[in-house]
């Protein structure tokens, strides 16, 4: 999929997660920023999910900031999963 | 050499000494006559008529001989609203005095500004019951050469008639006092009710400054600090804000999974057995806990069962169930806000009591003996039931042992109440980081997910099952937890000790170890 404007989901609350996307230029890859309140103890399986989410909707390029609260795995995949999808006019919601 | 529970406990801890291993929650205390002898507090003497009154607080403490390696004492009833402790330091700094030993009840957010003076030699060694924010995460990356350490409120108090707390100034902060220091917390614009902990410094400490920002009439009463006890007494402006005393862990909840675990807690209470006319009955300050009482007060008043004595902490959730007749006392060691305080002062079925008297070991008996319930709070249970309330995720330390310990093995039906799951981090686990109060002493174990009895207490299991309650074998709790928020990478620690956790009869039940960072 195709980055093609900002978009987020998810929320700063809490045992959830927000997470903001915004396109960038072809070819300059996957920026990724992490802050999590469980980096300690959960920051490297984070960012595995992240990897293979991006993998699984073939998104190169792209800037992403993952602000944890402490979300489930589970959690994590769906928030990215509805991000990725209004990022790239995937999805129709009520935010955009 | 380990601990009765698998602790490691070094034999000598540099800046606390050789260590006694814990040894089971009554195993010392058994005996009855107790080894340590009582240090005796100091002789006195003043002239008739000799004025106590000094202008500021910086002639007062320059009267009271300061010196390198003096122990200076703080009581925290004024908890985050506390305007004493870091002023005093301040005036101890701008002297020059070096190696203090900071000995406050307990300490808050708000005395942040001490770590610069832990970082300059000010102050040295630390006792308290707990320590949050900043100041925990300084002491848990080894901001101190020597551990700090952690006292029960109980355990304070022993720790200061045996002399290992030796105070040579105390500062005990009144929110209405009189020219020769008697004073109280109970009236007065910062009025914060009980004096609980400072009864015990003023007793004991070499030399006594009574701080007021409400000079009254001689004689000022009722009498918490008497003047017998007391060398010197400064007005000052403010002796803090009130209103921050229930900013640290007392605020009542609206959170839901708090307010469900109070509920399924308070249905714990009602089919234990324990829940007949006449119990007493103890709650910790802490979310689900303090909402325990909302669900309480309608079971009391629906089956008409009326209790005893409540206990400890006092929140206004406590003076409601004393106004409705659904006890018939309150003793108070500390007060969590202002209409507990009004309530302190003019009625005379609600009592201040020192922190002796509340849960001090070393006596002919203190009143958490004669506890029949007690409701606590935990960051951290493990499958043998022992609890942490000092370390929080990631190992810092971000908690008070409290009353904790003191009142858990006090009383006949101990109930710990925690989400399962806080912000992902699982509250029930393998082993918790730190003890502070033993497994033996804590009979069940109530969250959102289900309700987990100490196979000790067979009886009691059967008595919930059969009241149809959600029990569960905390293993099986612990699992199916780990499930929900997958396995976590362990806390990284180096072998220094940072903190020191005494238990309340003076036996080290854990240690604290410097995070890697």
């Amino acid at each position: 999929m195709e980055i093609v404007k900002k978009a987020q989901a998810g929320s700063f609350e809490s045992s959830d997660v927000l997470v903001l996307i915004e396109p960038v230029e072809k070819g300059t890859g996957r920026k990724i920023e992490v802050d999590s309140a469980v980096q300690r103890q959960y920051g490297d399986q984070i960012l595995t999910i992240i990897q293979e989410s991006l993998d699984e909707y073939e998104v190169n390029d792209i800037h992403l900031v993952f602000n944890d609260k402490g979300a489930i795995d589970t959690v994590i995949k769906a928030r990215l999963e509805t991000a990725i999808k209004r990022a790239s006019n995937a999805q129709k919601g009520t935010m955009y | 050499m380990q601990n009765s529970l698998g602790r490691e406990i070094p034999e000598f801890i540099e800046g606390y000494g050789k260590t006694e291993p814990f040894s089971g929650a009554w195993t010392k205390l058994k005996k009855g006559e107790m080894s340590e002898i009582t240090i005796p507090p100091p002789n006195k003497a003043k002239l008739a008529h000799q004025t106590k009154l000094t202008p500021n607080l910086e002639e007062a403490i320059a009267k009271t001989n300061p010196h390198d390696g003096m122990t200076v004492s703080f009581h925290h009833h004024l908890r985050n609203g506390d305007g004493l402790l870091v002023k005093t330091l301040d005036i101890l700094a701008k002297m020059g005095i070096k190696n203090i030993t900071l000995a406050s009840s307990s300490l808050a957010d708000c005395h942040t500004p001490i770590l610069k003076y832990i970082a300059d030699g000010t102050i040295c060694k630390v006792w308290t019951s707990g320590m949050r924010g900043e100041i925990g995460k300084a002491v848990s990356e080894g901001a101190m050469q020597l551990p700090v350490i952690f006292h029960s409120h109980g355990g304070r108090v022993r720790a200061i008639h045996t002399g290992e707390i030796s105070i040579d100034l105390a500062i005990v902060a009144t929110s209405a006092a009189d020219e020769e220091g008697n004073g109280t917390g109970t009236f007065g614009k910062s009025a914060f009710g009980s004096m609980g902990y400072s009864i015990i410094d003023m007793r004991y400490a070499k030399q006594v400054i009574v701080v007021t920002d409400n000079l009254v009439e001689y004689p000022c009463y009722p009498l918490s600090v008497t003047q017998n006890f007391v060398d010197y007494v400064v007005v000052v402006d403010s002796i803090g804000d009130p209103t921050k005393i229930a900013s640290g862990t007392t605020r009542i909840t609206k959170s839901p999974i708090d307010l469900l675990i109070a509920k399924h807690a308070a249905d714990v209470i009602e089919h234990s057995g324990y829940f007949v006319p006449g119990f007493s009955f103890q709650l910790g300050a802490g979310g689900a806990s303090l909402a325990v009482a909302k669900f309480m007060r309608d079971k009391m008043k629906r089956q008409e069962i009326h209790g005893s004595f409540l206990l400890g902490g006092v929140t206004s959730y406590c003076i409601d169930m004393l106004n409705e007749g659904l006890f018939k006392s309150v003793f108070d060691v500390q007060s969590f806000d202002a209409m507990v305080s009004s309530s302190l002062y003019n009625n005379k079925n609600h009592i201040e009591i020192s922190a002796a008297l509340y849960a001090n070991p070393y006596n002919c008996g203190c009143m958490t003996n004669k506890l029949d319930i007690v409701v606590l709070g935990a960051l951290e249970v493990d499958v043998d039931f022992n609890v942490n309330v000092l370390t929080g995720s990631g190992g810092y330390i971000r908690g008070a042992s409290g009353g904790h310990c003191d009142t858990a093995s006090g009383a006949k039906l101990t109930v710990v109440v925690c989400p399962s799951i806080r912000g992902r981090i699982s509250t029930i686990n393998q082993r918790v980081q730190t003890v502070v109060t033993p497994g033996e002493s804590v009979d069940v174990v109530v969250t959102e997910r289900g309700i987990c009895v100490n196979p000790a207490q067979p009886e009691l299991e059967q008595n919930l099952l059969k009241a149809g309650l959600n029990v569960k074998k905390i293993e099986d709790l612990q699992q199916e937890v780990e499930n929900i928020v997958g396995k976590s990478k362990p806390v990284e620690y180096t072998d220094k000790i940072v903190g020191v956790v005494e238990y309340r009869d003076g036996t080290i039940i854990d240690v604290v170890r410097e995070i890697k960072h």
